[in-house]
């Protein structure tokens, strides 16, 4: 079952083209990776489907639906840094999309609203291990409870698809491994469909399902700019496929480097 | 041996480095005044203590016969009645232009560049225009205030709105804020430390425009009575007020200090909170 699918997709900005001709379909609870060189699109490709940006030409259907191009509440994203409210305490940070959700003109729910919102807010903090820092604010936090929050907050308004733009690359490869597995967790529990932007080319084939790698597939040398990218790759993963093929080695020691 | 910039003075150390400067002014002061007074007991340039002391028992603890009141508490009154209401309109707009300007890309388009153009007309040389427009009365004198500080406050909030990052916009919107509720809950309270701030460095050109205007058009006001007196060199009123007026400067910088890290502690790092 497909829940995202893309037809004749491009990006492009002005002569510069981004994307070219991505025809994809992503099925129903996968988890999806993106890999890729710097400036290849994976980010572009991202923001097509947060609604940041919208296809210069083709489609992107959101369960059949032409897709909004705007952010909404049926696409959680977790981007590498900034995406948790720095006056807002870890509570009231999950609890604001209940709040935008629940009181259209003041932003906030009040009484028997709130308490069943911070109910909710509280079990999903407790999910993600962060119910002993409720009151704090996320400048107290260390960089993984801050993604943690981060995590958790997007949840809150249970999207259909969670985003996750580079969302470990900035912590400790110790931190790392615990985000793997609260994020494997959440996603099975969940339900989730994931897409992950990743730079960790390992974390991608550990983490997904599938893996999708976008580069050039031509190159023009005098007009580079004239060819955009697509998934050159696309890996459907089983426990036993679990491994950077040798196509992708190059890519590996490239971003290692 | 050290390099100098990383020579940190400790609690007490910086007591006492801040504490030496202020009283070596203040010794020279009294040395220089003992010693003009030793020489000339007339002098009025440099009155001693003692005849500040008098000055002020005069202007601050006696009522003036002619007038029936007691002239610094009357000055104090009215400035700061002026400067309260001046500071409160550029705050209320400011507010509100500057989430406006910040938030909405359609409205910076429209409205950026006026606000742009406005901010860099020296105020002072719109006073003629509001004396003429708004009378000599209290109106000018405060409009003076917020046109001379308004337009930088608002340029400089609205660049700290435009400047929340974009994933905390595409993160609110994603949790399905519309754009009320993102200027409610997200933009407002991240502007209002920053307004607060901003305010307390727009605390000294108030000052200026407010003691600038009182000098030129009042019968009343700190501004008023130190132009006033000085057409009779009296440097034992005029000191004084000056002092009074720092302090009174001081006491509201750190009035808005305490309220912001009150009500926004998010905004405070540890290390100066």
């Amino acid at each position: 079952m497909s829940i995202l699918s893309f037809r004749d997709v491009w990006v492009e900005y002005g002569e510069k083209i981004v994307l070219e001709k991505v025809e994809l379909e992503v099925a129903d609870k996968s988890f999806v990776s993106i890999v890729g060189p710097s400036g290849a699109g994976k980010s572009t490709f991202l923001r097509l489907v947060t609604g940041q940006e919208a296809p210069t030409r083709g489609r992107v259907m959101l369960d059949g639906e032409p897709l909004s191009p705007e952010p909404g509440p049926n696409r959680g994203v977790v981007f590498q840094r900034y995406s948790v409210f720095p006056h807002l305490t870890v509570l009231d940070n999950v609890i604001f999309g209940l709040d935008c959700a629940g009181s259209p003109l003041l932003g906030r729910v009040f009484g028997a609203k709130r308490k069943a919102a911070a109910e909710q807010a509280e079990a999903l903090l407790t999910q993600v291990g962060l119910n002993h820092s409720l009151k704090a604010y996320p400048a107290q936090l260390s960089g993984g409870m801050q993604q943690r929050l981060a995590i958790a907050q997007a949840l809150i308004r249970r999207p259909r698809i969670l985003l996750l733009d580079e969302p470990f690359g900035a912590l400790d490869p110790g931190i790392r491994l615990d985000m793997h597995v609260l994020i494997t967790e959440l996603w099975q529990e969940h339900g989730l469909t994931i897409l992950m932007v990743t730079h960790d080319i390992k974390e991608a084939f550990k983490l997904g399902t599938r893996v999708l790698a976008f580069d050039k597939r031509r190159h023009d040398p005098q007009a580079p700019h004239r060819f955009g990218s697509t998934a050159v790759y696309d890996f459907p993963l089983t426990e036993k496929t679990r491994q950077v093929p040798p196509e992708l080695a190059g890519l590996a020691k490239e971003e290692a480097a | 041996m050290r390099r100098l910039l990383n020579i940190r003075p400790k609690r007490g150390g910086r007591f006492f480095l801040g504490f030496f400067p202020l009283a070596a002014v203040g010794v020279a002061y009294f040395a220089a005044s003992a010693a003009r007074t030793a020489a000339n007991p007339a002098d009025k340039l440099l009155p001693t203590p003692a005849e500040m002391w008098t000055a002020v028992e005069r202007m601050a603890f006696t009522v003036d016969p002619v007038r029936g009141m007691i002239p610094m508490v009357a000055d104090t009154g009215a400035s700061l009645e002026r400067l309260l209401i001046g500071l409160g309109i550029a705050t209320a707009a400011t507010l509100i232009m500057g989430l406006v300007l910040g938030l909405l890309p359609l409205v910076r388009a429209g409205f950026g560049p006026l606000v742009a153009a406005i901010s860099v007309v020296p105020p002072i040389a719109l006073l003629p225009i509001l004396f003429i427009v708004m009378g000599l009365g209290e109106a000018s004198k405060v409009a003076l205030i917020v046109v001379g500080i308004a337009p930088f406050m608002i340029r400089d909030l609205a660049s700290h709105v435009a400047a929340i990052p974009e994933e905390q916009m595409v993160k609110a919107q994603s949790l399905g804020g519309s754009t009320w509720q993102i200027g409610l809950r997200v933009a407002l309270p991240q502007a209002m430390p920053r307004l607060i701030k901003c305010l307390r460095l727009s605390l000294g050109p108030a000052w200026v425009f407010l003691i600038s205007a009182e000098a030129i058009a009042s019968d009343v006001g700190l501004g008023y009575r130190i132009f006033l007196v000085r057409r009779y060199l009296a440097m034992d009123v005029i000191i004084p007020y000056v002092i009074w007026i720092s302090l009174l400067a001081v006491a509201m910088d750190l009035i808005l200090m305490w309220l912001s890290r009150r009500f926004y502690p998010w905004a405070h790092s540890a290390r100066d909170a």
